[in-house]
């Protein structure tokens, strides 16, 4: 029993790490002196100066951002939550407020990730590659789901 | 002649060093920052910044100068200058009284702000600074573009979109409280009744049936009723705990 805990609270951090990792790190969009985020957009200038274009006048690339904020926000309310009904539940009682808001959470990081996927040529230079900020969001997304089942499948025991 | 000799090579050494010194300056040339793209809209002002790095001091003969250069024109026109401490805003072109000197150069600023922008203003500003004796290196350069309408607000989606999400999530919570609590009070208020009313029915029953052969019948009767009562109640409780 403890060792199951353990392992749902561990996958919980994972998936919020995940998160905030692929949300803050420059490597959405990555090539040769050149690398893009959700916030903005740097390219390598001679005598290795960046230039960077903030992201301000761009409305899908703000959903983006939005829906990536949101499902933190979720994965960290779940987890809070999850340690609320951790000692209120009643025995046997499932903890569906917590897998509610964590498969949220997934829902919104899959919403963030296909919005990027779709109109990411509008945000960066030709030959381009995703970077692994964009993969980590992509992994997250699953992680997020199945502890969401996890914990709605799940009954409390002691 | 051997006195001459020994003070010409010091002299000889010196100038190789101060050679060597001018050639291996532009290495430590003076550098230039600006934006590559600033937005306005119309009539609105705009904040041109230019910040500029040095290896040398900065001199007193700093001078700061702004190009501009039209869209779909190969002229450029100089539109500002500020050299010994005195900034020349130019009062006869196309920024006459337009422009406004913000920058600092001791602290390595040079930057400018552009009132009442029109669509004219759209082109290529560039900064340009000349430090004394450090004069080599590029300059900078920012491309103005002026709009009818603002260009969305930084965040303003984001806002809007976290905003209302979190809003929903709220509403949800407090509809999904609201209706359990008027769930509940609807049961116990249907539970009253009916108990109140099973009470009436006994009492009356009990008044007009006399006879002491209904009374087991009736007491069982009872005892059916609070049985179902109490699995009602256990009912609730389990759909209460999910």
């Amino acid at each position: 029993m403890l060792v199951l805990l353990l392992g749902i609270i561990i996958l919980h951090v994972a998936v919020l790490v995940l998160l905030f990792v692929s949300t803050i790190v420059s490597s959405w969009l990555v090539s040769n002196g050149y690398s893009a985020d959700l916030w903005q957009n740097c390219s390598e200038g001679v005598s290795s100066t960046w230039n960077c274009l903030s992201a301000s006048n761009n409305e899908w690339l703000q959903s983006v951002q939005a829906m990536m904020i949101l499902s933190i926000i979720f994965s960290v309310l779940s987890l809070f939550l999850f340690f609320c009904q951790l000692f209120t539940l009643t025995k046997g009682g499932r903890f569906y407020l917590t897998g509610i808001f964590q498969l949220l959470a997934g829902l919104c990081v899959v919403a963030g990730a296909s919005i990027f996927t779709v109109r990411h040529t509008e945000w960066s230079r030709d030959n381009a590659s995703f970077g692994y900020a964009y993969i980590l969001a992509w992994v997250a997304f699953p992680l997020a789901v199945i502890s969401g089942i996890i914990y709605v499948i799940l009954r409390k025991r002691e | 002649m051997e006195s001459l000799t020994s003070s010409r090579t010091p002299c000889c050494l010196l100038g190789l060093v101060v050679l060597s010194a001018l050639t291996f300056s532009p290495t430590l040339a003076i550098e230039v920052y600006t934006d590559r793209e600033v937005h306005g809209t119309v009539g609105s002002k705009v904040h041109l910044s230019c910040t500029f790095w040095s290896s040398e001091w900065i001199s007193d003969d700093i001078s700061v100068t702004w190009h501009y250069q039209p869209d779909n024109s190969r002229n450029t026109y100089s539109i500002f200058h500020y050299s010994k401490g005195q900034a020349h805003i130019d009062d006869t072109g196309i920024f006459k009284e337009r422009i406004e000197w913000v920058g600092y150069p001791r602290s390595k600023d040079g930057s400018i702000i552009v009132h009442n922008l029109d669509f004219s203003d759209n082109g290529t500003f560039t900064c340009d600074v000349k430090n004394p004796p450090d004069v080599v290196g590029k300059s900078s350069y920012v491309h103005l573009l002026v709009y009818d309408k603002g260009p969305v607000r930084a965040g303003m989606v984001l806002g809007i979109i976290i905003g209302a999400a979190l809003g929903l999530v709220i509403l949800v919570a407090i509809l999904a409280y609201l209706i359990r609590y008027c769930w509940l009070r609807r049961q116990i208020r249907v539970q009253r009744e009916l108990s109140a009313l099973e009470r009436g029915k006994l009492h009356k029953l009990s008044k007009s049936l006399k006879s002491g052969r209904q009374a087991p019948l009736l007491s069982m009767l009872d005892q059916t009723r609070s049985f179902k009562s109490s699995d009602k109640k256990k009912g609730s409780g389990d759909s209460r705990r999910k």
